[in-house]
């Protein structure tokens, strides 16, 4: 059991990477990822948000689409569930904890509606994972998100002082770069 | 049929339903009292971020206002409406001292070094940016006061008012800058300061070296040589450290010292071709009161018998305009070389 959850774990950080793998979630991999410590700020709450999530559509699924029949009604219930669960995080943190707010609160209303929080959810159902493989399989996509991120904010970091030419400045060598990236995890395919 | 969209209507409705109410639920329970007046100052300030007041940000400078009673005007950049609207909307508007003339300031970048090869020690290649610049060998110009040239100032500026112009030479749009001191910070030479915008008349350069290491180094560079000094009848000018410095509250902008300068260190902004200014006495409605002679510092003024008309030493007149100011029937007149 624990190996198997293991292995879940490795694979979505490592293999079925989430933004280098699936190529979900470019908006925030690009946008945010300009300065180290916004990208430690985003990847944490996408990690958060990502195993909140993981764990209520799991119950969406399995407590009310699943009994009524009601599966075709997937995306538009989970998207639902998870801007009202981030709105509700947000709130709590927020009155409960003002510094955590300081860190995450700018972040988190970008996340509301972030495909890959979407996808997570989508491909636990679609996986036939149970509650427990469901948490690890999001927080490890969490992570492997965090991780893509980091790697890509210090990346980027470097090419803001290095000479690129006029055209490539900014986004395009930021896609190449991003890229080249997905390229070296494919060299994690066959793993596990 | 007909009760699969029951169902499903039921379903995401009761979902939403709940969540909705949850929502609202919390949004009671866990809502934290903001001050709409700081949302409202907040709108007020220019927006622009620049950090200017010493805040991190117009949100905290805003906060700060409504809830610390800081002063508006602590805002180097917001403009009088805006800060009388802030005022009028927390109440503070007979606070503010409104006789007293606001001082505004812009960055004065104290360098006005060549750049031909002459002056380098090597050609700089590496990244481009000051402090990286510095740290090699301390930049590569011979002068180890000079500008590096590389724009450390002009990506800091958060307003658009600086620009990297010819001779490596940074460039202030006055109009653009308000004196938020970012360049300040940037540059690792502490050459710029901020200085009030009225002011014209200032000493280009920032280097402490001896007169003759200055003057291998530099075509215009400060030497020490303290005629400007001399030459000042308003003690605004004192040299320390092999370096002239303008106390711009005594400064009249006369331009004597402009136009006595060996080096050319000291200009008159906007007027690269000003020689310095002499007194004309205008002789019909001279009365030879003797206040001229009296008041001139450089014996420049003929006379000192009641009712003798004076004159002028050309030679001898730097330019002061002290006589001009104190001339009873105003028949002094200062004139450009």
């Amino acid at each position: 059991m624990t190996s198997a959850l293991i292995s879940i774990f490795i694979v979505a950080v490592f293999i079925e990477n989430f933004v280098l793998n699936k190529i979900l979630g470019l908006c925030p991999f690009i946008g945010v990822s300009n300065k180290l410590d916004s990208a430690v700020g985003m990847g944490t709450a996408v990690t958060f948000v990502m195993l909140m999530a993981g764990v209520t559509t799991w119950a969406i699924q399995a407590f009310i689409l699943v009994p009524f029949k009601l599966e075709y009604l997937q995306t538009i219930s989970f998207i639902l569930v998870i801007a009202a669960l981030v709105q509700f995080v947000e709130m709590v943190v927020k009155k409960t904890a003002p510094a955590l707010y300081q860190a995450l609160g700018v972040f988190l209303p970008l996340i509301t509606t972030n495909c890959a929080v979407l996808g997570v959810a989508l491909l636990n159902i679609k996986k036939g994972y149970g509650l427990v493989e469901s948490a690890v399989n999001s927080f490890g996509g969490g992570i492997g998100f965090f991780f893509a991120l980091i790697l890509m904010a210090g990346i980027r970091e470097r090419l803001d002082v290095s000479e690129i030419p006029t055209t490539m400045k900014g986004p395009p060598i930021a896609f190449i770069t991003a890229g080249l990236l997905a390229i070296a995890f494919m060299g994690f395919s066959g793993l596990v | 049929m007909f009760t699969q969209i029951i169902t499903a209507v039921l379903a995401l409705g009761g979902l939403g339903f709940i969540f909705g109410a949850i929502l609202s639920y919390a949004s009671k329970k866990f809502e934290v009292y903001v001050d709409p007046k700081i949302q409202q100052t907040l709108e007020l300030l220019p927006g622009a971020n620049c950090g200017g007041c010493g805040f991190p940000g117009c949100a905290a400078m805003a906060e700060a206002i409504v809830k610390k009673g800081i002063p508006v005007a602590t805002c180097p950049v917001i403009s009088l409406i805006n800060r009388q609207k802030i005022e009028e909307l927390l109440g503070l508007g007979d606070k503010t001292d409104t006789t007293k003339k606001p001082v505004f300031k812009a960055a004065l970048v104290k360098c006005n070094g060549l750049d031909t090869e002459e002056y380098q020690k090597f050609s700089y290649m590496g990244v481009k940016d000051c402090q990286a610049a510095v740290l090699l060998q301390n930049g590569p110009w011979l002068c180890p006061h000079r500008c590096m040239g590389l724009g450390s100032c002009e990506r800091s500026c958060p307003f658009d008012a600086i620009k990297i112009g010819p001779h490596h030479l940074p460039i202030v749009d006055e109009e653009k800058c308000v004196a938020c001191g970012k360049c300040v910070l940037a540059c690792p030479k502490q050459l710029i300061e901020l200085v009030d915008k009225e002011q014209k008349v200032h000493v280009k350069c920032n280097s402490t070296e001896k007169g003759a290491d200055t003057r291998k180094v530099c075509k215009v560079g400060c030497i020490g040589c303290g005629l400007c000094q001399k030459v000042c009848a308003y003690d605004a000018i004192t040299i320390e450290n092999n370096l002239a410095r303008i106390d711009y509250r005594k400064c009249v902008q006369c331009g004597a010292c402009v136009a006595k300068c060996p080096q050319h260190t000291i200009i008159m902004e906007n007027k690269p071709e000003f020689k310095g200014r002499v007194a004309k006495i205008n002789t019909e409605a001279c009365i030879g009161c003797t206040i001229c002679f009296k008041v001139c510092k450089f014996e420049a003024v003929k006379g000192g018998t009641p009712r003798e008309k004076h004159e002028i030493i050309a030679d001898k007149c730097v330019g002061c305009g002290l006589c001009a100011t104190k001339c009873p029937k105003k028949c002094i007149e200062m004139i450009e070389e």
